[in-house]
């Protein structure tokens, strides 16, 4: 199962990671190698076998609708790397 | 637009549910508390918190589903889209995917006098994200921006239509319909301006009798009634011009600039958005039994469609009317009581549309804020059919009502207002009145049939409103035709 360095690129781009260009191959052969390793699953008949929409078998954990406290606000804020007004600040959200 | 081109709208509706606490955690949904006071691990999306369903959020999808016609999916998940932007804290929004909660409804609008069925995709559950305040004037030139994640995982139900609108008129039929729906439910405010019910428009245009749709752009932040029509109807125009001028209409997000009256371009969609969709392994699936459906079903209130029809077959009142009177679930529930305490369907019906409408609207409340009770107004009622007081007297009376929050009764005797239907009485004022306008007289002798209706006026100013139209007019007549 092979994966295209074109595909590389977009799933970096999704996933908001930078790849160097000299890295690419290495991280092309490694995600080939692990796709080969899960297509392996691909052999399997599933022939009217509903996909599965959770790892355990469970349903209906539900909480009542109760206002709970927040946090204190400056402990909400404190993980901000900027905060400005008691908002989280962020840079520019757009491209030109 | 000429007839040439037809348009097609498919909209999706936003509404925020009227819980108490988030769709996953127990912060408060109050609209308007100072920012990130509202917040806490879980709608922060601080690494290992985890979300636990609200059950209300369920329970009040389900009464959508079925007020909308749709099948409830007895088994359904949450899922994962993801994207980047910063007003999910998460990097991705909880939300319903392939199996959502309801599928398959409609909802029947009219537009100028015809019913038209509007097809409902899918209603889905998901997160509300935070909201962005920017730094410059528009998004474009600010170089920061401030993000405040107190609406951050209010509960949302998206509503999606199919493409089976044709004009700004139908779009807005359609949202004033479901927004009315909602708040007879008692699910959401329904309110546009604040945000509680937001809408996307998905427009396109093509050629008259064709069947393939064109490229369609999606338009939002639209957040009035007439402002969906408006962005409707102009995206449709320009559209159609760009065609017409042999260009192409591109896919694209574009945002509707209510001062300007006119649709923006955001950002190009290439093909499908890439949201890599996932199960949310955080959250168990839902399983909604038959039991739990009829329940739901059972306890449906009665809503606006079946409140018309029963209006018009039971009270004998106009389709106009009936549709103005359960537009909300307030004012038909007034009617109702105030037929419920005796009076009559009709003449209820003409007091709150006339005077009890104006005054409502003056002071901006609704029908269940009403400062005549639906008894009081029943009362004074009563009263103009016993002929106790006159239509007129009534008029003055109402607003009494409205400004003491004393009954009619109380007030025709405080200020005196009982109706003159002693004879002698009115013919003393008919005879002064005769007496002193001889001009008019004369006219009305002369063959002038209309000088009368000075004379009766004078009648009742003499009586000061109080004596028995019917009895002056009587009565004038006859010492006339002497």
């Amino acid at each position: 199962m092979k994966i295209s360095q074109e595909e590389i690129k977009k799933i970096a781009l999704l996933s908001r990671l930078e790849v160097k260009a000299d890295h690419i191959s290495t991280v092309e052969k490694e995600l080939s190698d692990i796709l080969s390793y899960v297509a392996e699953l691909n052999e399997l008949d599933l022939e009217g076998v509903e996909p599965m929409a959770h790892a355990v078998p469970l349903h209906n954990v539900f909480r009542e609708d109760e206002e709970k406290p927040s946090l204190d606000h400056k402990l909400a804020l404190s993980n901000a790397p900027e905060a400005e007004d008691g908002y989280f600040k962020v840079p520019r959200v757009v491209q030109e | 637009m000429s007839s040439k081109y037809e348009t097609v709208i498919g909209l999706e509706v936003h509404t925020e549910l009227k819980t108490n606490s988030k769709i996953f955690c127990g912060c408060t949904t109050e609209f308007g508390g100072s920012q990130n006071t509202h917040v806490c691990p879980v709608c922060l999306g601080l690494p290992g918190a985890m979300p636990v369903l609200n059950k209300k959020v369920v329970e009040y999808a389900i009464k959508v589903g079925l007020a909308l016609n749709c099948e409830i999916l007895q088994f359904n998940k949450f899922d994962r889209k993801n994207y980047y932007y910063p007003d999910l804290p998460k990097n991705y929004q909880t939300s319903q995917y392939d199996l959502p909660i309801c599928l398959n409804g409609y909802l029947d609008i009219e537009v100028e006098g015809e019913t038209k069925r509007i097809g409902i995709t899918r209603i889905h559950m998901e997160e509300d994200a935070g909201k962005l305040v920017h730094s410059g004037s528009t998004i474009s030139d600010s170089n920061s921006s401030n993000v405040d994640y107190n609406r951050t995982g209010v509960p949302l139900l998206e509503i999606v239509s199919e493409p089976d609108l044709r004009s700004g008129a139908e779009a807005k039929a359609y949202v004033e319909k479901l927004r009315s729906i909602l708040q007879y439910l008692d699910v959401s405010d329904g309110r546009m301006e604040e945000g509680s019910l937001r809408c996307d428009a998905n427009v396109s245009v093509r050629l008259r009798g064709t069947e393939k749709f064109g490229t369609r752009t999606e338009t939002k932040n639209v957040n009035s009634l007439t402002g969906i029509q408006k962005a409707i109807e102009y995206e449709a125009l320009r559209q159609a011009q760009v065609l017409e001028d042999g260009g192409t209409v591109y896919q694209e997000t574009r945002t509707w600039d209510d001062a300007q009256g006119i649709t923006l371009a955001m950002r190009k969609k290439d093909a499908e958005d890439d949201y890599r969709y996932f199960p949310e392994p955080d959250l168990v699936p839902i399983v909604i039994s038959e039991e739990e459906i009829d329940e739901a079903r059972k306890n449906l209130p009665e809503l606006p469609d079946a409140k018309i029809a029963r209006f018009i077959s039971d009270y004998g009142l106009s389709v106009t009317d009936s549709t103005i009177l359960t537009a909300s679930r307030k004012t038909a529930d007034y009617l109702d009581a105030t037929v419920k305490a005796g009076a009559d369907a009709k003449t209820v019906s003409n007091w709150m549309l006339g005077d009890l409408s104006k005054m409502i609207n003056e002071n901006g409340l609704t029908f269940a804020e009403s400062k005549v009770s639906p008894e009081n107004l029943a009362g004074m009622i009563s009263l103009i059919e016993k002929g106790t007081i006159s239509g007129k007297i009534a008029k003055k009376v109402i607003i009494s009502m409205w400004e003491s929050g004393k009954d009619a009764e109380t007030i025709v005797k405080e200020e005196g207002l009982v109706q003159i239907t002693d004879t002698g009485a009115i013919e003393e004022i008919v005879k002064q009145v005769i007496a002193n306008n001889p001009q008019p007289v004369a006219d009305f002798k002369g063959g002038n049939g209309k000088a009368i209706g000075f004379l009766v006026g004078q009648v009742m100013k003499e009586s000061k409103g109080r004596a028995n139209p019917g009895m002056v007019n009587e009565l004038l007549q006859k010492f006339l035709n002497d």
